[in-house]
C-alpha cells in the first residue's frame, strides 16, 4: 500500500469562491522522497495546508489516504497522531508559549496517543539537547518563547527539530531551503536524510536544484495551477532549473 | 424634610434595619459610631446602587443582590474548629499567616508567634478604641467615600485586621492573609483591613478569599492601605470564593513619594463579584502597577473598576487586564485614569485584553482619560476576540490536541499580567506567580 495516496483533491478558499487545488493526483511510497516544484501560487503551500488541516480552505472533492486512512475529515491533531508533519513555509511566533514547554507538549500528546506516560524531565532535556545541537539550535533559543526573536532560518531549523523529536510518518516540508544559509543548508539536509528509512517519506517542496543536491528526490512533481501536470526522476529537476516552467506549464495549460 | 418615602427593595429594608440593630446594641467607641453612621447616611440616600446610576451601569448591584443575607457574628468555637480544617487545607504562599473567619480576625489561626520584626498585627476591633490615628485612616478617600460598596462596609464596620509595617522593615516575605467563609446559613460578610507601610519599608502581603460552595453567601470587603514615602508594597489577591457567592471588594490605596505599588488580583470565583481598585498618588516619582486576571464561566459576573488618580507630578502608573470568557459569562472593566492640573510628567498606560472561548460571553469595556495637565503621555487600548486560529493550528499541527492548545495559549495570555508582577525587593512572590499559573491551567483543564 502506498503511504499517501491522495486522488482528484479539489479545494477551496473557506470564505471565498476560489478554487486552488483543482483535482490534484499525487501517490507517494514508503521509503520514497518526492520533490514537488511549481511556480509561485501553483497551490503547493495550499496542498500542504489541506493535507495538515487548516481550517481556511474547504475540501470539495477528492480524498487523501494516509495508510489507506482518509484524513480528510480528522482534526489537525489527530493527523499529526497518524503521523503526518508539516514543516512550514512560514512558521509561526507565539508569544508566551516556552520552546520547551511546547515541544514537550507534543511530545506528550503523541506519547498518550501510543499509550505511553509523559516523559521524565532529564529524558527529555537529553532529547532536546541532543537534537538541538545537531541542528545548530542553540540552548538561548530553546529558552525562549517558540520562534519569537528567531531569523528566518532559524526559524525553519526549528522546524526540522520539531520533525525529528515527532519522527513522523510523512513529513512535508514546504521551502525548508529558503531563507537558509549554506552550512544550513546542509546541516538541515543532513537531518532529513539521517531520518530516510524504508517506512517513511518525505514530500520536499522546493524551488531549487540546490537542496536536492543534498536531498537526493526519488521522484519530482510539478505542480500547477492546482494539479500535478508533470512527474518523473531526478533529472526533471535539472532540466527545469535549465528551461523553467513555461513548456511544462504552457502544454498543461 | 423630604415628604417622599423612597421605595426600598428587601434587600434596602434588611439593611436598614441590621444597621438598626447593630446601632441599638451599641459601637465599640464613638469614632467607629460616626464612621458607620457615615456610611449609613450615604447608602440611606442612594440605597444599593443600580443600572442608572453611571458608575454601576453594568454591574446593577440592586438587580442582582436580591436579598440582603444576615450580618455574620463572631465565630463560635466549633466554628473556628471547621475553619481551621478548611484553612489547613489551603497550600501556604509565603510565611506567616493572618485569618479572618466571617469577617473577624482569628489570632488562634493565625501565626501570631512568628511575625517578622517590624510587622505588627491587630484586630481592628481592638486598633480602633484608643488609637484615633487609625480611625482616622479608616474613613478612606473621597472617591472611597462616594461609592456603595465601601459606604454600605462602613455602615457595618466591626472588625478586621491593622497591619503596621514599621519604617525601613524589609518583611522579607510575604503575609498569606486568609479571608474565610464559615459553612451553614448564607450571611453577610463584613471586613475591614488596614496596611500602613512605612517609610522605607517593603512588604507583600496576599489576600486569598475563600467560602464554601453551592450557598449565596454575601461578602463585602475593603482593604485601604497606605504606602509611605519610598516605601514598596506587593499586594496579590486571589477571588476564589464559592460558585454562589456575592463578593464585593474595594481597594484604596495612598501612594507616597518615590514608593511603589504593585498589585494583581486573580478572579475565578463566585457568581457575581466586584473589585473596586481607587488608588492615588500623594507623593512624587512614584510607580503604581495594577493587573489582574479573570477567569469566568458558566453564568458568572465579574466587574473590575478602577480609578487611578495622578494628584502629583512625575508618578508613572499602568494598567493591565485580562479576561478569559467562557459559556455565557460576562466580564466588565471600567479603568478611568485622572491627571490633575498639577501633575506633569504623569506617565499612564491601561490596557484591556479579552479573549472569548465560546460565542456565549460578553465583556463592556469602559476606559476612560480625564486629563488636565499638558506634559503628560497616557494611553489606553482594548482588544477582545477569540484565540488565533493561525497558532492554534500551529499547535495542533504538532499533534497538541484542542483543549491544550487553548490552554497553553490562555496561559501564555494571562502570564503576561503575572509574570513579572513584583519586580520590586520581595523576590518571594515567585510564589504566589506559580499559584495563579497553577489556577489557571486547573481552570483550563476542568474545561475539558
Ligand atoms: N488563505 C488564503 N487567502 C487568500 N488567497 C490564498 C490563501 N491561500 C492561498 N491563496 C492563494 O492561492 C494560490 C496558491 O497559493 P499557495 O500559497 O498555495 O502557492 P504556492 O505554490 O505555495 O506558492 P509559493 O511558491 O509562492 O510559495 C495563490 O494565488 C494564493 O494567493
Ligand atoms: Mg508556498
Amino acid at each position: 500500500m502506498s503511504l499517501l495516496e491522495i486522488k482528484n483533491l479539489t479545494a477551496k478558499l473557506a470564505d471565498e469562491d476560489k478554487q486552488i487545488l483543482n483535482g490534484l493526483n499525487l501517490t507517494v511510497e514508503k521509503g520514497q522522497v518526492a520533490a514537488i516544484m511549481g511556480p509561485n501560487g501553483s497551490g503547493k503551500s495550499t496542498l500542504s495546508y489541506v493535507l495538515a488541516g487548516r481550517e481556511d480552505y474547504d475540501v470539495t472533492d477528492g480524498e487523501a489516504l494516509l495508510d489507506g486512512e482518509n484524513i480528510l475529515e480528522l482534526a489537525p491533531d489527530e493527523r499529526a497522531a497518524k503521523g503526518l508533519f508539516l514543516a512550514f513555509q512560514y512558521p509561526i511566533e507565539i508569544p508566551g508559549v516556552g520552546q520547551m514547554t511546547f515541544l514537550k507538549a507534543a511530545i506528550n500528546a503523541q506519547r498518550k496517543k501510543n499509550g505511553l506516560g509523559e516523559i521524565s524531565t532529564p529524558e527529555f532535556i537529553k532529547l532536546v539537547n541532543g537534537k538541538a545541537k545537531e541542528l545548530g539550535i542553540s540552548q538561548d533559543m530553546l529558552r525562549r518563547s517558540v520562534n519569537v526573536g528567531f531569523s528566518g532560518g532559524e526559524k525553519k531549523r526549528n522546524e526540522i527539530l520539531q520533525m525529528s523529536l515527532l519522527a513522523p510518518k510523512l513529513a512535508i516540508l514546504d521551502e525548508t531551503d529558503s531563507g537558509l544559509d549554506i552550512d544550513a543548508l546542509k546541516i538541515v539536509a543532513d537531518g532529513v536524510n539521517a531520518m530516510r528509512s524504508p517506512d517513511r517519506a518525505f514530500v520536499v517542496i522546493t524551488h531549487y536544484q540546490r537542496l536536492l543536491d543534498y536531498i537526493r528526490p526519488d521522484v519530482v512533481h510539478v505542480m500547477a495551477g492546482g494539479q500535478i501536470v508533470k512527474s518523473g526522476g531526478p533529472e526533471l529537476a535539472l532540466e527545469l532549473e535549465a528551461n523553467g516552467y513555461a513548456d511544462i506549464v504552457g502544454k498543461a495549460a | 424634610m423630604n415628604a417622599v418615602t423612597p421605595i426600598r427593595t428587601a434587600a434596602e429594608q434588611s439593611l436598614i434595619s441590621a444597621y438598626a440593630a447593630l446601632r441599638a446594641a451599641g459601637a465599640p467607641a464613638p469614632a467607629v459610631e460616626d464612621l458607620r453612621a457615615q456610611g449609613y447616611s450615604r447608602f440611606e440616600a442612594s440605597g444599593l446602587p443600580h443600572r442608572r446610576v453611571e458608575e454601576w451601569k453594568y454591574t446593577d448591584l440592586r438587580a442582582m443582590m436580591r436579598e440582603a443575607k444576615p450580618l455574620a457574628g463572631a465565630p463560635d468555637a466549633s466554628t473556628l474548629l471547621a475553619a481551621k480544617v478548611a484553612v489547613g487545607n489551603i497550600p501556604r504562599i509565603g510565611g506567616s499567616r493572618l485569618v479572618m473567619v466571617d469577617g473577624f480576625y482569628s489570632p488562634e489561626l493565625s501565626d501570631t508567634g512568628t511575625m517578622p520584626d517590624g510587622v505588627k498585627v491587630t484586630s481592628l476591633a481592638n486598633a480602633i478604641v484608643g488609637r484615633p490615628e487609625i480611625v482616622a485612616r479608616l474613613a478612606g478617600s473621597a472617591a472611597a467615600q462616594a461609592n456603595a460598596a465601601f459606604a454600605l462596609n462602613a455602615a457595618f464596620l466591626t472588625d478586621g485586621l491593622v497591619i503596621e509595617i514599621a519604617p525601613g522593615t524589609d518583611v522579607g516575605h510575604v503575609l498569606d492573609l486568609i479571608s474565610i467563609t464559615s459553612a451553614g446559613e448564607a450571611r453577610l460578610i463584613n471586613a475591614r483591613v488596614l496596611v500602613l507601610v512605612g517609610e522605607g519599608a517593603s512588604a507583600g502581603i496576599v489576600e486569598t478569599h475563600v467560602g464554601p460552595a453551592g450557598t449565596d453567601y454575601q461578602k463585602n470587603v475593603a482593604l485601604q492601605v497606605v504606602v509611605g514615602n519610598g516605601a514598596t508594597l506587593e499586594h496579590g489577591r486571589r477571588q476564589i470564593e464559592g460558585d454562589q457567592a456575592l463578593h464585593l471588594a474595594t481597594l484604596d490605596a495612598d501612594v507616597g513619594a518615590g514608593a511603589h505599588f504593585d498589585t494583581l488580583t486573580l478572579t475565578t470565583g463566585a457568581a457575581v463579584s466586584r473589585s473596586q481598585l481607587f488608588t492615588r498618588f500623594v507623593g512624587e516619582n512614584s510607580k503604581a502597577t495594577l493587573r489582574g486576571v479573570t477567569m469566568l464561566r458558566g453564568r458568572q459576573h465579574a466587574d473590575t473598576s478602577l480609578l487611578m488618580d495622578h494628584a502629583v507630578p512625575h508618578c508613572e502608573s499602568k494598567e493591565l487586564f485580562k479576561h478569559i470568557l467562557d459559556n455565557e459569562a460576562h466580564g466588565v472593566f471600567q479603568g478611568k485614569i485622572i491627571v490633575q492640573p498639577v501633575a506633569q510628567k504623569t506617565d499612564g498606560r491601561m490596557m484591556s485584553q479579552t479573549i472569548m472561548l465560546a460565542e456565549g460571553p460578553a465583556m463592556d469595556n469602559k476606559p476612560e482619560l480625564e486629563i488636565f495637565a499638558d506634559d503628560v503621555a497616557c494611553g489606553h487600548g482594548c482588544t477582545c476576540g477569540e484565540l488565533d486560529p493561525d497558532l492554534m493550528f500551529y499547535l495542533k499541527a504538532r499533534g497538541i490536541p484542542h483543549g491544550e492548545a487553548e490552554a497553553l495559549l490562555v496561559e501564555a495570555f494571562a502570564r503576561e499580567a503575572i509574570e513579572d508582577f513584583g519586580e520590586g525587593p520581595l523576590g518571594v512572590v515567585e510564589e504566589l506567580r506559580e499559584a495563579m499559573l497553577a489556577t489557571i491551567l486547573d481552570w483550563m483543564r476542568a474545561r475539558a
